[in-house]
Formats: C-alpha cells, structure tokens, sequence
C-alpha cells in the first residue's frame, strides 16, 4: 500500500514464508508476507495466538530465517548476509523489547543501555554518555545507576525500550512489551513508543490488546500467517469536529 | 435524560442563556454529542415547565437567561448519585447483526467480523491519537482546565468502549471457529427451517443454540474467501 512516509523503508519483508518440520508434520507459519515499515511509522501485529505474529518478529530481526522471501533491515537484505554481517546488523540496526524486558540482572540501567554499544566497539565512556542521554529522553536519567530489581516493571521496560533505540539504531520490534504491565503502565510504554517513532523510528509491534494497537499508524491483521486486512489511522486534522483543529 | 442533566449541571455554575450552553455542553464532551440551540431551547423549556429551572432576567446583550431552582439542584443531587441504568440494554446494531448473520445463507459471519474489526481499531486509532494530543496539552502546557480534562474522560470512554467491542468480535470469531470444529457433521436438517431442528433448539436463547445446528454455525466459514479460507487446517 502506499504511505506518505519517506522514500526508503527501514524494515521490508518480501514474500516472506517460513515452514516448520516436514512431510506430515509440516506447519506454514508464515504465508507470504509483505510488508514495509518506513522512518516514523509504527506497525502493529494483531492476530490470535498460532497466527505467526512472533514468528514474523523473530524473522524481521534476524533471529529466525525464512523458509523463503526477504528481510531487508536498512537496504541489506539479512536473509543473504554473512554470519559476521547479520551479527553487525542486530547490533547496529535493531533493537528488541520484550514482554519480561530481558535487562541484565548484574548490570545497572546506564550499563544495559550502553552494553550493545560497547559491543560494537564504543569506548565505555562515551558507551556511558549516549546512553544517559538515551535514559534521559525516557525520563529515567534519575534512575541510570539502579539495578533492574530496584526498578517498577514499567521503569524496566523503558530503559529496554532505551537500550533498543540508543546510538543510530532506527527499528525497534517489540513482542507483547505491555504484557507484564498493569494497564496504565502499559500505556505509558506505549506511549514512549509512539513518541520515539514519531522522532523517526520505525516500530513494529506485536500484541493482542487493541487498546495498545491503536497507538499504531497501521494495524495489520495476521491470521494463520497471513496478513487478512490492515487499517491506517486517519491523518485528519478533525475527528470528531472542530475541537481539536482549534486547540 | 441526559442532556436535561448536562444543562442543569452547567447552570449550577451559574445564569445562562440557550447558545451558551450549547457551547459549554459541547466544549466538556468535546462535541462527540453535538446538539443543536433548537434541542437546549426545547429542554430549557421542559425544565421551566418541571419547575427545575426559571427565567432570570437578561444579559447585557438581551439574551434570556436562565437559573436553576431548588428543585433542579435536588434533581442534579439524585442524578449524579444514581447509577446509569445498565439493566436495559440499549439496542445494539452489531449484536444484532451478529445474531443475524449466524447461519444467514450467502453471509460469511468471519467476513462480518473481519470488516467490523477493521473498521472499530481504525477509530481506536482515531481516538487514541487524539488522546494523545489531549494528554500532550495537559501535561505540557500543566493546565488543568475542566474541559480538558472532562474531554480526555469522553475521549477514554470511547476507547475502552471500542476496545470492548474489538475484544468481544476476536472472542466470537474463535468462538465460532470452535463451535464449527467440535460440531457433528452437517446434515440435511442442518438446512432444514429452525422449527424443523427439534425441541432443543427453539428456546429464547440464541446462543446455546447456534452450535447445535451444526450447519448453523459452520455456515460461513467453509465459504470463507482468498487467503482466508487455506489457513483453517489447524
């Protein structure tokens, strides 16, 4: 489908299919997805459990490969990358977040945050500034130096989604992130989310929880591996009246 | 009824004349209920008549306001300490269609609810992208302006009401897939009128009933067009 978004889409799956076991165990958990999501769009996955929403996930950022089809993260095509190169892209290029965050217990939040950059080869010390700032931009510079369980879940799933988007990382894909959070909570992380796309990262995210899809620019509906429908929010200024084009 | 309510609340606050309430009543609920100076003039009128509120004069300009009386406050008083009646439910178009496209020949229910969950999250998105707005105002600006904040209580209704409706369609669409799974295979009664069905299945309730047609339920989804249909092997 066509987006007013910029040119070049950061995530593209291409008739993506990926098939488990064989013969008459075989089971197609993706059936040829496409889909692109550009700089400052979030995508959300919907389907019910077995439909292939974490499969889709799993693919998009290098986790799992493709019965066939292509993931191309940033113009490389990952499902033809070297072990070295597809190792370097999940670096660089991806973050995750996940429903239980998956901080490092024995490392503090500035730590966590800088670790993949420290990784990548970054001096501990400048590792440490980007991800105060990082920390910073989700309101949790108070917090750099706390350990994961001196943290509320909500605080821990901020400074994940921190650590997904810290250096010049632009895809985050996040599988079910509010699904330890008490509703409020949730909302919160998803509104960061939002925010942090709307500064020009591309966000997927997969959930069951409309009220946390709706967050999304898109909703893609995904049943038995394949995407049924999907729906765009209004770019309107005026919804309902006249109320918010005043204001 | 609530808008005689609305109005009795807004004059709580003091004098007013009709096209002023319109406005205040629309600025509070973010004009998600417009309503027309015709329809306040009409309650205003009903309220004298009840006694709730009386004519009190005019403003500079030679609108004629209007004042809460005594009675009016008690009714306002009662009105904010009695629940919303839920017992009653008001007509629902989509439970009713729902109903009605259950084993409805040519209808595919899967379809029915496919586009109605498209159609329900798109205004989610709507709403929510304007609650994000509103929240952004408040929380920038620290203002704390009773219409913003009563917006933001309208504008979260429509979310939770929506997010219901989109939760209740996911949970018929499995439901049906499970009924049609564990259904005896259809046979000709399955077509036959309901009064034909047996005793079982002319009771009141249509949902016990649904899955014991065995055709009745099943109907749309082996019909299921595209992409839709191939994926139900599992």
């Amino acid at each position: 489908m066509s987006t007013p978004l910029a040119a070049q889409p950061v995530l593209r799956l291409q008739n993506l299919t990926r098939v488990h076991g064989s013969g008459a165990t075989e089971v197609h958990a993706l059936r040829g997805i496409d889909l692109d999501v550009h700089p400052g769009e979030l995508v959300a996955v919907m389907g019910p459990s077995g439909s292939g929403k974490s499969t889709l996930l799993t693919i998009a950022g290098g986790l799992d490969t493709p019965t066939s089809g292509q993931v191309v993260v940033e113009g490389t095509d990952i499902t033809t990358a070297g072990v070295k190169e597809l190792a370097a892209l999940r670096r660089r290029s991806v973050g995750y977040v996940f429903q239980d965050y998956n901080l490092i217990p024995a490392l503090t939040a500035a730590e966590n945050v800088s670790l993949p950059r420290e990784l990548d080869g970054m001096s501990a010390r400048k590792a440490r500034v980007e991800a105060l700032a990082a920390l910073e931009e989700m309101g949790l510079g108070h917090l750099a130096d706390r350990f994961p369980d001196e943290m509320s879940g909500g605080q821990q799933q901020r400074v994940a989604i921190a650590r997904a988007l810290v250096g010049d990382r632009r895809l985050v894909l996040a599988d079910e992130p509010t699904g330890a959070l008490d509703s409020e909570t949730g909302e919160s992380v998803l509104a960061l989310l939002r925010a942090r796309c709307d500064a020009g990262a591309a966000g997927v995210l997969v959930t069951h929880e409309p009220r946390f899809a709706a967050w999304a620019d898109r909703v893609v509906f995904l049943r038995d591996g394949a995407i049924v429908d999907q729906t765009v929010r209004s770019e309107a200024d005026s919804l309902l009246t006249g109320r918010v084009a005043e204001a | 009824m609530s808008i005689r309510h609305g109005l009795l609340a807004l004059l709580e606050h003091g004098p007013r004349y009709g096209s002023q309430l319109r406005t205040e009543f629309e600025s509070r609920t973010g004009s998600t209920w417009p309503l027309n100076v015709g329809q306040v003039y009409t309650t205003l009128g009903r309220l004298e008549r009840d006694g709730l509120v009386a004519q009190n004069g005019e403003d500079g300009a030679g609108h004629a306001l209007y004042a809460i009386t005594d009675a009016g406050r008690t009714e306002l008083r009662t009105w904010f300490e009695r629940p919303v009646d839920r017992t009653s439910p008001a007509r629902d178009e989509l439970a009713i269609k729902l109903a009605m496209a259950v084993g409805a020949p040519g209808v595919d229910i899967r379809e029915v609810i496919q586009s109605q969950r498209r159609h329900t999250v798109k205004a989610m998105q709507d709403y929510t992208r304007l609650k994000a707005q509103a929240l952004t105002a408040l929380e920038g600006t620290g203002s704390r302006e009773r219409d913003d904040i009563a917006w933001l209580l309208v504008l979260e209704q429509l979310i939770f009401q929506t997010e219901a409706e989109a939760r209740w369609l996911d949970h018929c669409e499995s439901r049906l897939i499970r009924l049609s799974a564990t259904a005896p295979p259809p046979t000709a009664a399955a077509h036959a009128p309901a009064s034909e069905r047996g005793p079982g299945n002319t009771g009141a309730r249509p949902g016990p009933g649904a899955g014991t047609g065995g055709g009745g339920v099943g109907a749309g989804s082996g019909v299921a067009p595209g992409g839709r249909a191939e994926g139900r092997a599992r």
